[in-house]
């Protein structure tokens, strides 16, 4: 089980639980502003673009080629960013605050 | 929500829209994330929560069990205060009177009409082909663009011993239902009419390495087959095609292209050619009446000509320009076209319109690793990455932002692709 919070552009402060899937397929399921995720989750359309934190980044994990590049897509982009549909919902990221990009 | 900048009477005014899939969807959301305050009604014949498409012919079909991933959750709908409306056909619109007509005859009063229907599996009438069907009756012939679809052919594929899967049609759908097949163990035969497979949409290097692919999965992939009938013996199915050849299938996938779903457009009389023609604002003929997705036609800035988009993307960025529309009369700049198709490990990256090409670049990073450029003179109109993002991703960035590819770097593969040399000039 992994509590999470998302901070939307708006800085409105969601606060979701999930046990399995990503951490896109559950922000989108709690309606997340900012987190579309059109492709369904196959990092495809780099609309599910978030920020970690510089400790919580080293934690869940560089992207791979394929994300890295995908994020290029967005001018947003900084060092700790990630597509949350890459990301596994498990306790790894238990207690995170994750700022939505868009 | 934001409530700047309505317009005044969006409070007392009511938006129908028929078709809750990718476009109707996010339409209706993106309206109220507007700031829209008026009543929203979504409709649609599809009993089912709407639903990512996509994943139906890879996710969901290789899934153990067939769940749709669906687009919102139930709760959002409420949240927004969207009545969503679902396993509710629309049988006939009222542009004069703004009402529409349900399948039970009821009416449904709209200021604002979103036509947002898509369009359906073409069915080709084959000889013997309605008469494929299990010892029960139940048909074994299938398309593969609703979630019923996919747990009817789940399910087909469970009852098969031999697991014997003829697939009509090498386009997307084919290819990526064959990729999703193989990974089942099933054994897949491609049935394709023309020489190569995806000829109407890809160049030759993208249909060569695709049917490469597919060949070496132990697809049995067949161009240049004209099907003239299907005959069953013992509830085996057997295609057969004017050469003499026969396919034996358990069950048998069809993906040779669409139908619009227009008919309600038709019958209202806008105007539809090749599609519902729409403006830059997804407006149709009726300036009340908005169509966006699968089932418009319309004047593409960027590639100066009348297209229609079978794409999640086409869908998406319709249904946010015209919701930017409608709540609050913006327009926005044109859309730059992509897709993408995952099969076996591969995925495919498109952007932009490779119609009008005298010219392709390809770039072949490693193996199974490259990318396709097509060129009109000077003018990059498309780049087709296969597990290669940053090509698409440099090629997206090329065309949106109009900036002249360097030939010479992209022809060169000692220089890595990168932004600053790519760029100059």
């Amino acid at each position: 089980m992994a509590k999470v919070i998302f901070i939307t552009k708006t800085n409105d402060a969601v606060e979701v639980e999930g046990d399995s899937g990503s951490l896109m397929e559950l922000a989108s399921a709690n309606g997340v502003a900012g987190i579309d995720g059109d492709c369904g989750g196959v990092c495809s359309c780099a609309t599910c673009h978030i920020y970690l934190t510089p400790d919580d980044f080293k934690k869940v994990g560089t992207p791979d080629e394929i994300e890295s590049d995908m994020l290029e897509l967005d001018d947003n982009v900084t060092q700790y960013s990630r597509l949350c549909c890459q990301i596994e919902v498990s306790e790894n990221i238990d207690g995170m605050t994750f700022r939505v990009a868009n | 929500m934001q409530n700047t900048q309505l317009e005044p009477n969006s409070l007392q005014q009511s938006v129908v829209i028929i078709g809750a899939s990718h476009g109707g969807v996010n339409f209706a959301f993106n309206l109220r994330q507007q700031g829209w305050l008026g009543k929203i009604t979504l409709l649609d014949s599809d009993p089912e929560l709407p639903y990512h498409r996509p994943p139906l012919s890879k996710k969901t079909l290789q899934s153990l069990e067939v769940k749709s991933i669906p687009l919102k959750v139930q709760k959002s709908y409420t949240d927004s205060h969207i009545d969503l409306c679902l396993g509710k056909r629309v049988i006939a619109i009222n542009k004069d009177n703004k009402i529409v007509t349900l399948e039970n005859n009821k009416h449904l009063a709209f200021d604002k009409l979103v036509i947002a229907t898509g369009c359906s599996a073409f069915i080709p009438p084959i000889t013997g082909l309605s008469e494929t069907v299990d010892e029960y009756g139940t048909s074994q012939y299938f398309a593969m663009r609703t979630h019923s679809d996919a747990v009817a052919i789940k399910k087909a594929l469970s009852a098969s011993t031999n697991k014997e899967v003829v697939i009509i049609g090498g386009g997307y759908i084919g290819l990526e239902s064959a990729s999703s097949f193989i990974a089942l163990g099933a054994k897949v035969t491609v049935i394709e009419k023309q020489e190569k497979i995806l000829s109407r949409v890809t160049s030759s290097a993208m249909s060569d390495f695709l049917t490469d692919l597919h060949k070496a999965k132990g697809v049995d992939l067949q161009t240049a087959k004209d099907i003239v009938q299907i005959k069953h013996t013992n509830n085996k199915h057997y295609v057969q095609c004017s050469d003499g050849s026969e396919y034996p299938a358990d069950f048998i996938l069809i993906g040779v292209g669409v139908r619009l779903n227009t008919q309600l457009a038709t019958d209202a009389e806008l105007v539809v050619d090749q599609g519902i023609k729409v403006n830059d604002v997804c407006q149709t003929s009726h300036p009340d009446i908005y169509s966006i997705g699968d089932c418009t036609i319309h004047f593409n800035k960027i590639y100066n000509r009348w297209i229609r988009l079978e794409s999640v993307q086409n869908a998406v960025d319709q249904a946010k320009v015209a919701a930017q529309f409608l709540a609050k009369n913006n327009t926005s700049a044109p859309a730059l076209p992509w897709f993408w198709s995952d099969q076996y490990e591969y995925k495919l990256q498109i952007v932009g319109l490779s119609q009008g090409y005298n010219e392709i670049i390809k770039r072949q990073e490693a193996p199974g690793q490259f990318s396709l450029w097509y060129f009109n003179n000077d003018t990059l109109l498309c780049v087709e990455a296969v597990n290669y993002a940053k090509a698409y991703v440099l090629g997206t960035q090329a065309i949106k932002q109009g900036l002249k590819v360097n030939k010479q770097v992209l022809n060169n593969l000692t220089i890595a692709l990168a932004k600053p040399q790519l760029f100059q000039a």
